[in-house]
Formats: structure tokens, sequence, C-alpha cells
């Protein structure tokens, strides 16, 4: 039998019942396009949400007030807990490897000049706000001194802001009403964007001493650190923790460094590539036990025609193949869908967000294809035997 | 030439034994036009199957044009089933996917046979057979009468030596019936050994060698003068 003649002999019933094989091609297809995506997204996947969480540098830690156990969730305040004031990052400043200490709080107020109002978010910071984030400033720059006492009313735009209110003009040197309170402008943010939902270019940076007066808060929010790069992270937690411990007198802050960060994040990102990894894994079992079935089915549906090509002169063997080889077509063509559907989500999602790398390696296609063959001969194998091993005088007595 | 010596058939149904054909002895000379006739489970299909080599014999010696075939392998069995053997059934037996081209050209696919080759020898038994213009019809668009010409074309697209028909007239009216009779007769003319299983007894009656079974037995074996 010329190869030729063989496709088309196996290929004349799956495609006599064409919802049947669709379906049953379906299952190992939504397996294959699962893997597929997997392998394309996943290390765009890690990269672009690593990207966006790094891109403020990866040597910091943050101070928050209260003590978080373990295992996750804000235990509660039991006893009393210290807020952390900006004399406690002040103390902070002269340890050994510490680089820059930001004081952080945040809250939203009105912002009117040029007889123009707007509401935004007011970031209260540290001097070295910009250092610490690796943020640039597109004009001026932050204020230099701090004097905690007697902070001094400056405010630094974000670019949207200064677009807003101050278009056309430079507003280096004007005047800004936060809440109220007139504000110098000493400096103007470089476009940064949305970063995980904020919108840092709608927004203002004043000192942090003004901001807890302005949004009436007793305590920062967080206090971040950075440090040399080549100091080991726990050094400079060990460090932090003990000189806090000593102005509060017991461990009522936690520190969350951007390595733990990344870790969970990392450790996120591997349960999500696992959970689709066992969804393609399973589709693929599904797969499988489908083709077994229908083939198990057609095997007993044509039983009749299997004693008519052994009394043509058909050989066991060519039975064998002729089954065996409609199921691998099933299968290969189930992959063949598969891999269009997962390029094809792929490149949808990085049309989505352009930001996302996405790659489909040649070698994978070839290897999902290969083993949605593989699949579809393993399942293929027990029906076709049975086909050939039929005893045909009693097969062609079935009709 | 076919040559049956001691020949029986037994199947094992439950712990009883069927003797389903017992001691056939028989010769079929080449070129032979023989009817097969008996009551219901006297054994001729089982006869006809081991002459087809479908079916093995639970003992005794069945020689085909001089070689034994019973301790032949199964690749060799359908070897010559292939080459030498072609098969009508009384429910026709078509591929019902395929067309009736397809269906007649199948045993030439199986066969190894190039495709230029099928296609004229497909197109002239077409031609010979009346089914021309039905040539990419399936099954179920044919005729009862159609179909078996259709089986009948594949049967013998191989020119085998020896044409077993198994009831084929059986799910025919009269008329289309005897039709396929003179067309199965055409090819023992030109030389084919034609053996039909028969229970019409005017069918059987034309052959020129009639035999009867009974209970797995030969009963009569009769040349008609
Ligand atoms: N595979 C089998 N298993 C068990 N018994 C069988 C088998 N095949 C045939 N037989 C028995 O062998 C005997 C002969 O069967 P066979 O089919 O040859 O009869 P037949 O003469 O062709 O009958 P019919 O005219 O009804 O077709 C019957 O008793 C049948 O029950
Ligand atoms: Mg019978």
């Amino acid at each position: 039998m010329f190869f030729r003649d063989f496709l088309t002999l196996a290929s004349s019933s799956f495609l006599s019942y064409r919802m049947r094989s669709f379906l049953t091609g379906l299952g190992i297809a939504i397996g294959i396009a699962a893997v597929i995506l997997l392998t394309s997204i996943g290390e765009g996947l890690h990269q672009f949400v690593l990207s966006e969480f790094s891109q403020f540098g990866t040597n910091i830690v943050s101070i928050q007030p209260g003590k978080t156990q373990t295992h996750g969730g804000n235990a509660g305040v039991f006893g009393s807990t210290r807020q952390l004031s900006l004399d406690d990052a002040e103390s902070l400043r002269h340890l050994p490897y510490v680089e820059n200490v930001n004081p952080s709080v945040m809250g939203n107020a009105e912002l009117r000049a040029n007889g123009k109002t707007r509401r935004t978010t007011v970031f209260g910071e540290g001097r070295d706000f910009a250092r610490a984030f690796t943020m640039k400033v597109q004009s001026g720059s932050f204020w230099t001194d701090e004097d905690n006492e007697q902070a001094r009313a400056f405010v630094v735009l974000g670019s949207k802001v200064r677009q807003e209110l101050f278009a056309g003009q430079n507003p280096l040197g004007s005047y800004l009403r936060v809440g109220g309170q007139r504000y110098r402008v000493v400096g103007v943010m470089e476009s940064k964007g949305q970063v995980l939902g904020l919108d840092l270019d709608d927004s203002v940076f004043i000192p942090a001493a003004r901001a807890m007066e302005l949004l009436n808060r007793s305590g920062l929010i967080e206090v971040q650190v950075s440090y040399r790069a080549s100091v080991d992270v726990n050094e400079v937690i060990r460090l932090v923790t003990e000189r806090l411990k000593e102005r509060h007198g017991r461990e009522d802050f936690t520190i969350i460094s951007q390595e733990q960060a990344l870790e969970v994040l990392g450790s996120v990102l591997d349960v999500i590539t696992f959970a689709v990894g066992a969804l393609g894994g399973i589709s693929l079992l599904v797969g499988a036990v489908g083709i077994l079935t229908i083939m198990t089915m057609a095997v007993t549906e044509r039983t009749a025609e299997i004693g008519l090509l052994r009394a043509l002169g058909a050989r066991e063997q060519q039975v064998l193949l002729l089954f065996l080889g409609e199921a691998i077509m099933l299968s290969a063509l189930g992959g063949v869908l598969g891999l269009l559907i997962g390029i094809g989500v792929a490149q949808g999602l990085h049309w989505l967000f352009p930001a996302m790398p996405v790659h489909t390696p040649w070698f994978f296609a070839v290897l999902a294809e290969c083993s949605a063959v593989l699949i579809g001969l393993l399942a293929g194998v027990m029906p076709a035997r049975r086909a050939a091993l039929m005893n045909p005088v009693e097969a062609l007595r079935a009709e | 030439m076919i040559e049956f010596s001691d020949v029986s058939r037994n199947f094992t149904v439950g712990d009883q034994q069927v003797q389903a054909l017992r001691n056939i002895n028989l010769t079929l000379g080449a070129g032979e036009y023989v009817s097969i006739m008996g009551p219901s489970g006297s054994g001729k299909s089982t006869l006809l199957n081991l002459i087809g080599l479908l079916d093995r014999p639970s003992s005794g010696v069945y020689k085909l044009d001089g070689m034994d075939v019973t301790t032949l392998d199964d690749e060799q069995q359908a070897r010559v089933r292939r080459e030498k053997v072609g098969f009508v059934f009384q429910s026709f037996h078509l591929v019902p996917r395929l067309t009736a081209a397809m269906n007649i050209e199948l045993p030439l696919i199986l066969a190894g046979v190039a495709a230029e080759e099928r296609k004229t020898r497909v197109k002239q038994l077409l031609q010979n057979y009346g089914l021309a213009d039905r040539a990419d019809h399936r099954p179920d668009q044919l005729s009862g009468g159609q179909r078996q010409r259709v089986a009948i074309a594949r049967a013998t697209i191989m020119q085998p030596s020896v044409l077993l028909a198994d009831e084929p007239t059986g799910n025919l009216d009269r008329t289309t019936g005897w039709e396929v009779l003179k067309l199965l007769e055409g090819l023992q003319d030109q030389g084919i050994t034609l053996v039909v299983v028969t229970h019409d007894a005017e069918i059987g009656a034309r052959a020129k060698r009639q035999i009867h079974t009974l209970d797995g037995r030969i009963l009569s074996d009769a040349q008609r003068a």
C-alpha cells in the first residue's frame, strides 16, 4: 500500500464524522494550546512582572509600622504599636551601608495654580526620594536640606500636574497651593506612567514633615532604606532592626526587602505556570482518553468493514496501521489546531500588553506536535490491535 | 484446483463442540461452476470461508493449485486471498463512506498497485458492469443491484481464479437477482471457478455441478448432464 493511499484511507473515516472528530481533536488541541501558550509567555510574563517591580532598584528595604506575622496578614495591633516617626527615619541615616533613607506618607489634596484646581495624590517624601528610587527629575531638583522642625514649603510636580496647571510655562519658581498652603515649585519629574496602578505623573511630592501636617497624620506610612549593592540584605535588615528596637523598645515594625517581595512574586508566577501546565497535562490526558474512546467505538462500528478488508487480502498489519494512522492523524490535527490557538493567544496577549515579550521557540512547537502524535499512537494502539486481531469470519458476520 | 481431504471444522461454544463440517473430501476443478445448497446451519458458509482461506480447518488438508495452504501463516494466507480469491456477499459489504470507484479500487490499493494502473482498471470494470455514471456515488446512493455489481467488480478486479459468492442474490428482488447471477456466470464463461451458495433451488439448478450439504456433511454431489 502506498503512503498516499494509506493517508486517504485512514483519513476517510474521520472526515466522514467531522463533528465527532473535531470534538475529539479539541481535547488534544486545548492541551497543546495551553502548553504552547505557557512556553511562549512564561519567560515573558516573568520578565514583565519582575521589571515592573524592580524598576525602582532592587537594593531597597521598606519598614512599615506594625508587626506582620510570617504567615501573612497583619496580626493586629496588640499592646501599643508605636508609629514610625521622622526621627526614626533620621536615625537610620547613619547606619553602615545605608545610602539613602526616605520617609514616606501619602494622601490626597487639592492643588491650585493659575486659577485652575486639581485633586491629586500627594506624596510626602524625603530629599533622597528620587535617588532612592532611581527616578529622574526632568528639571529643577528635590529640596536639599531637611529640617524636620521647619520643613520648607517646596513641591516637585509630576509631569501631568505640570502640564495641567502650568501648560506652556516654566513652573520652576512659581507658587502652587497644596491643600490651601503655598508651596514653591522646585522641580518637575520625568514622566513615569502608571506603576502598579498608581499614576506617579498625576502626583506632587512635598517634604514628608509638611505632608504629615497637611494630611493630619501622626506617623509615616513607610520608610525606605536603600543600601550599597554589594552588601547582603540580611545584614542591612539586622542593623535596621537593631536600631529601631533600640528606639521603640520592641519589634513593632515590619521590614520587607525587595528580594523577599520578588521571591513571593516568583512563587506566585510558579503557581500560575504550574496551574496552566497541569491544565494542559490534564487536557492532554482527557484528549488521549477521548481518542481511545472514539477509536474503540470506530473499531466496533466498523467490525464488518474490518472483516471485509481481510477478505480482500489485507494483512493484520495493514489493518493495524490503518486504525493507528487514524488515531495519530486525529491527534496530530488536534495538535496543529492547538499550536494555532496557543500561538494566536500568545500573540494576542503581546498585542494587548506590548511590554510583555512573547516568543514561541520552534523547538517547543515541534516538541508539542510530536507529543500529540505520540499521544495518538499510545491511545490508538489498543483499539488498532483489537481490530487487527479480529477473526475475519466473525467480523464479517457483524453486520 | 481446490482439494479438500478429510477436512473438519469444529467450533467450541461454551463447553460444547459444534461440528460445522465433518470429514469433507471435495475436489473442484479450475473453471467449474458449482452451487452449494442445503438447510440453514448445514455448513455452507463455513465451507466457503475455508475455500477462501478466511478460516482454517480444525483438521485435514486443503490444497489450492497443488499447494498445501493450511500451513501458511496469516500473511501468506492474506496474499493468497488477495491474488486468487474473490468474495461476494449477500449483504454486499461495501464501505459506506467510499465511492463506488474507491470500493472497487480497494483490493488494488491494499496490494500496492500504482495509481495510474488502478485508474484504468477501475474505469474498465465500471464500464463492463454498466456503472460508469455511478463511479462517484456512495453506496447509499446506489440500488441493491448496483451495489452488488460494485461488489462483484471489487471481487474480480484482482483477476482471481476463484469467485466465492455466499447467497449473492439473497438481498435482491428476483429480476435483479437473475441479472447478478448472469454476470457471475459470464465471469465463469471467461474461466473463473465459480462457487455459489444459495437457498434458491432454481438458481442452484443452473450450476453444472450441484452440491447438497446436511449437518456438516456432503449429502450429494451431482453433475448436470
Ligand atoms: N464462529 C462460530 N462459532 C460457533 N459456531 C459456529 C460459528 N460459525 C458457524 N457456526 C456453526 O456452524 C454451523 C454451520 O454454520 P454455517 O454458517 O456454515 O451455516 P450455513 O449453512 O451457512 O447456514 P445459513 O444458510 O443459515 O447461512 C452452524 O451450526 C453454526 O451455528
Ligand atoms: Mg451461511
